[in-house]
């Protein structure tokens, strides 16, 4: 066997072909700063309750004027900072394209002005905020059509009917009547799990059995609540994920016929979205929105971890209405939709 | 799922493959093109992080493989990188236990846990026999425990009698000692879904773990999670220690990068995976299988297998040639060694032969057999050149020397020389029968690209005489039916611990090996 030549950089080898490419070496890590540390603190004799005192206060303080510094030298702000930036809003889910396109925003209207590090964050949360803002409208429900229909779609286990538990317990506080339609035939348990909400609220459940076609019982519930007088119809619905073609064929049906009751209906198509999500969001907004005609949002969970930026690129793309956020499991954890507050969470301000 | 990540990752790989050469401007590019494929399929930002340096820093320490582009080459390392992020091996639930084996399900609300729980448990008694109980601690979701219920009488497995308004834990005590009294093999314990800051669920889920001991604690996550991914992953992992993840929802067309992040993230296996609303809909993951469909760019990484085994089966060649004139001298051994030195020290292109796999993992099960390879090939790099050819010449007096300048003792020295004498004795007599050496040469990559191993079986290149079923048996590290007997005189030295290992080039085939490595047990 020859010689092995010393292992040079891939460039050099692998790419490089022969040709005088420079290697490069891949930079090993150092850990100087840590191992003088440690060897430091290990070489330091015990200090006595004094000199731990001062060396506290001397940490404290550094700190301090660390932190005065840090307001009082702006800075431009840099390709890194901004690379920074745009890594917090693709964590929070806004996806590449978006994240890319609100640090360029920023870079623009900043451009040659000075940010202090504390400034940063906030001027992050404005101009995701104002993405947001045209999309934060309320759920308006004027009495102008009786029932006034609204229908509630979304993927599997998003929060469908704890939303619609939510929203028929603030209309029934509103002293309107409520009637619910128990859509959703397929999942096991799905009408006991409505009915519970139609005891928590006073809203009227029609359902029927399981496995029954869905647009039959959307139908026979809207006749229901014309016959009470209801002034809200929720249709409830089986969740389903957008590609699957029967499924969103059968939600087709389910709206064909509540317009033949009333051409107009339903009124509002709400989709649920989980605060989890990541991409796929988008897809289930233009899916739904195309085969259910989806007329607003509710975002779900963001009780949790989640920070649902997948909404701001929704919201940049579809400009469709968010209604409301679901933020718990209980009756009232159902909030308007603060776009101010929402971006501040995005940025993690 | 992982459709869109395939489609995308391909067509940034693709235009890697049709240029002659690469700088190393060109792979950062292509990395950032990578990142950005893998982050619109909701890979997690730390996660891609992780796995761009990787590939760069391996591309970085690549050797130069003759007959494959450098685009190519990053393929392969990208497709390795991608089946280390998902594990290797396929890791089904395990059910190794005393009876009742308990089953944690756990997850976020609406992550299809309930689901999961029953068409495990049809799987566990359809498939394997099993007799299994469900229980459901849900007493937060309305309708919770009816929904289990009902689902039990669709699968006809059975469930825990409801008692309305006993609390989660109380339940999970039923549910088990119920499961010991009734002779259950397997008892599934659905959980509420929780959000993993609500402290006092947490608490709750950790006191029902450390009541019901589970053997099995499942993460149930959905297949379309974005970026929250890790934090679910590691909080539910560091609270409650998950021993696996089911990944839900996979039949929608999400991008799957949440099967990426939470199992870089938790070094937790994906035990199967959820892909549609029908009770057998619940498949085994396999990894490798998923890494290939995320790349699908199956034929280079077998191209670039192909042609690593081939770079080594070069030199395997030159060596045969040597040995067939008996000419297997101490600078042979000392490349032999250092072969398998390279061999247990992860080397790159070595690392990707097939077959490789197993004899590094033999070496590394072995205690001292890489020192031991150390220290004899020090020995021999302390010899001067014409002591490597020329052995008979070594007397007292230059093996003091000898073992002096490589640290050891001469009775190790001795031991060496005498493994060596038996080695080239047992290749002599192999040389003397031209058909065995002829064949053997002929494998070691005479035969042109294709004749390295992993090449297709009767793909038409194959050396002449060899059979494909011959290569079929060298493989698997026997000597074929067909080729002649080796001498297995008294002093034929084994190659020890080496399972299915051999010269590498061969894929495997055995050969008369290394004297000194310690005798490992099966
Ligand atoms: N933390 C939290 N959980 C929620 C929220 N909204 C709903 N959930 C929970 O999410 C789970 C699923 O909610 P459901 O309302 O049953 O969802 P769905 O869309 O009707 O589900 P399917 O009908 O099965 O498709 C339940 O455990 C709910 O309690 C929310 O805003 N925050
Ligand atoms: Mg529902």
């Amino acid at each position: 066997m020859t010689e092995t030549p010393k292992k040079s950089g891939i460039m050099g080898r692998l790419f490089g072909r022969g040709t005088a490419t420079p290697v490069v070496e891949a930079p090993t890590p150092v850990p100087q700063a840590h191992a003088t540390e440690v060897a430091v603190a290990a070489a330091e004799p015990r200090k006595n309750w004094l000199q731990r005192l001062t060396s506290g206060l001397a940490k404290t303080s550094a700190k301090l004027t660390e932190g005065i510094t840090g307001i009082f030298t702006k800075r431009k702000l840099d390709a890194e900072t901004l690379a920074e930036l745009e890594d917090v809003l693709i964590q929070a889910d806004l996806g590449i394209e978006t994240a890319t396109r609100i640090t360029a925003a920023l870079a623009k209207n900043r451009l040659d002005k000075s940010i202090s590090p504390e400034e940063v964050r906030a001027v992050l949360a404005a101009e995701v905020e104002k993405v947001l803002t045209p999309v934060a409208r309320p759920l308006i429900v004027n009495g102008n059509h009786k029932p006034h229909v609204i229908m509630v779609v979304g993927v599997n286990g998003g929060g469908k009917t704890t939303t619609i538990g939510k929203l028929a317990s603030r209309y029934r506080a509103e002293g309107r009547s409520v009637t619910i339609a128990a859509g959703d035939t397929f999942r096991a348990a799905a009408i006991d799990q409505l009915k519970v909400w139609g005891e928590r609220t006073g809203a009227k459940v029609v359902s029927g059995k399981v496995g029954a076609d869905a647009s039959g019982l959307a139908f026979d519930a809207f006749k229901q609540a014309r016959e009470n007088g209801s002034d809200i119809l929720i249709i409830d619905t089986a969740g389903r994920l957008q590609n699957k073609q029967a499924l969103m064929d059968e939600l087709e049906k389910v709206i064909r016929v509540t317009r033949k009751l009333d051409p107009a209906a339903p009124h509002d198509v709400l989709l649920v979205l989980d605060a989890t999500t990541g991409q796929n969001a988008l897809n289930q907004v233009e899916v739904f929105r195309e085969r259910a005609g989806v007329t607003g949002l509710v975002m779900t969970k963001l009780d949790g971890t989640a920070r649902g930026g997948i909404l701001v690129a929704i919201a940049a793309k579809y400009g469709l209405p968010v209604h409301a956020v679901g933020v718990g499991e209980g009756i009232d954890d159902l909030a308007a939709f603060d776009p101010g507050e929402f971006a501040r969470t995005i940025a993690q301000l | 799922m992982f459709q869109s990540l395939s489609e995308r990752l391909s067509g940034v790989l693709d235009k890697l493959t049709r240029r002659g050469s690469l700088s190393e401007a060109d792979v950062t590019e292509a990395m950032r093109e990578v990142r950005r494929a893998l982050l619109e399929a909701d890979v997690a930002l730390e996660v891609v992080k992780d796995f761009t340096d990787k590939v760069k820093a391996k591309a970085v320490g690549q050797n130069v493989i003759k007959s494959v582009s450098p685009g190519q080459m990053v393929i392969k390392i990208v497709n390795d990188e991608l089946v280390a992020m998902l594990g290797s091996d396929a890791a089904p639930i395990d059910l190794v236990a005393t009876p009742p084996v308990a089953i944690l399900m756990v997850g976020l609300q609406g992550s299809g846990k309930t689901t999961t729980t029953a068409k495990i448990a049809y799987r566990l008694t359809n498939r394997d026999k099993k007799r299994v109980l469900m229980a459901s601690l849900d007493t937060r979701r309305p309708a919770a425990q009816e929904q289990l219920r009902v689902l039990g009488e669709q699968t006809q497995v059975e469930t825990l009698p409801i008692i309305a308004g006993q609390q989660p834990l109380a339940i999970a005590s039923r549910a088990m000692e119920a499961a010991r009294l009734g002779g259950f093999d397997v008892i599934l314990l659905d959980t509420a879904g929780r959000t993993t800051i609500d402290e006092a669920l947490m608490a709750e889920v950790a006191a029902i773990k450390t009541a019901t001991n589970p053997h099995e604690t499942l993460l149930v996550a959905d297949a379309l999670t974005g970026q929250d991914a890790v934090n679910t992953a590691k909080a539910f992992e560091s609270r409650l220690g998950v021993t696996g993840i089911v990944l839900t929802r996979v039949d929608g067309d999400g991008r799957g990068g949440a099967a990426l992040s939470m199992r870089a993230v938790t070094g937790r296996p994906i035990k199967l995976i959820g892909v549609g609303e029908k009770w057998d809909a619940l498949e085994d993951f396999h990894p490798d299988r998923i890494a290939n469909r995320i790349l699908g760019m199956g034929d280079i990484v077998s191209l670039v297998e192909k042609a690593a085994a081939n770079i080594d089966a070069d030199q395997a060649a030159k060596m045969a040639a040597k040995m067939q004139k008996g000419g297997f001298d101490l600078q042979d051994l000392a490349d032999q060694i250092k072969q398998m030195e390279k061999l247990g020290g992860m080397g790159g292109i070595m690392g990707m032969m097939p077959g490789v796999a197993k004899m590094k993992s033999a070496m590394a099960s072995m205690p001292d057999g890489e020192k031991m390879l150390k220290r004899q090939h020090a020995i021999i790099m302390s010899m001067t050149t014409k002591e490597r050819r020329l052995p008979k010449i070594l007397d007292g007096k230059r093996k003091r020397r000898i073992a002096a300048g490589s640290g050891t003792k001469v009775e190790e020295v001795n031991k060496l020389l005498k493994q060596h004498r038996d080695m080239a004795d047992m290749m002599k007599a192999m040389g003397k029968n031209k058909g065995l050496m002829g064949k053997m040469a002929g494998m070691m990559g005479l035969g042109g690209p294709s004749a390295g191993m992993g090449g297709p079986p009767g793909g038409g290149s194959l050396p002449a005489g060899i059979t494909p079923e011959m290569l079929e048996q060298l493989k698997k590290g026997e000597m074929p039916k067909g080729m002649p007997q080796m001498p297995s005189s008294g002093g034929m030295p084994k190659l020890p611990g080496l399972g299915g290992g051999g010269l590498p080039g061969l894929g495997g085939a055995r050969f008369p090996g290394l004297p000194g490595l310690p005798a490992k047990k099966k």
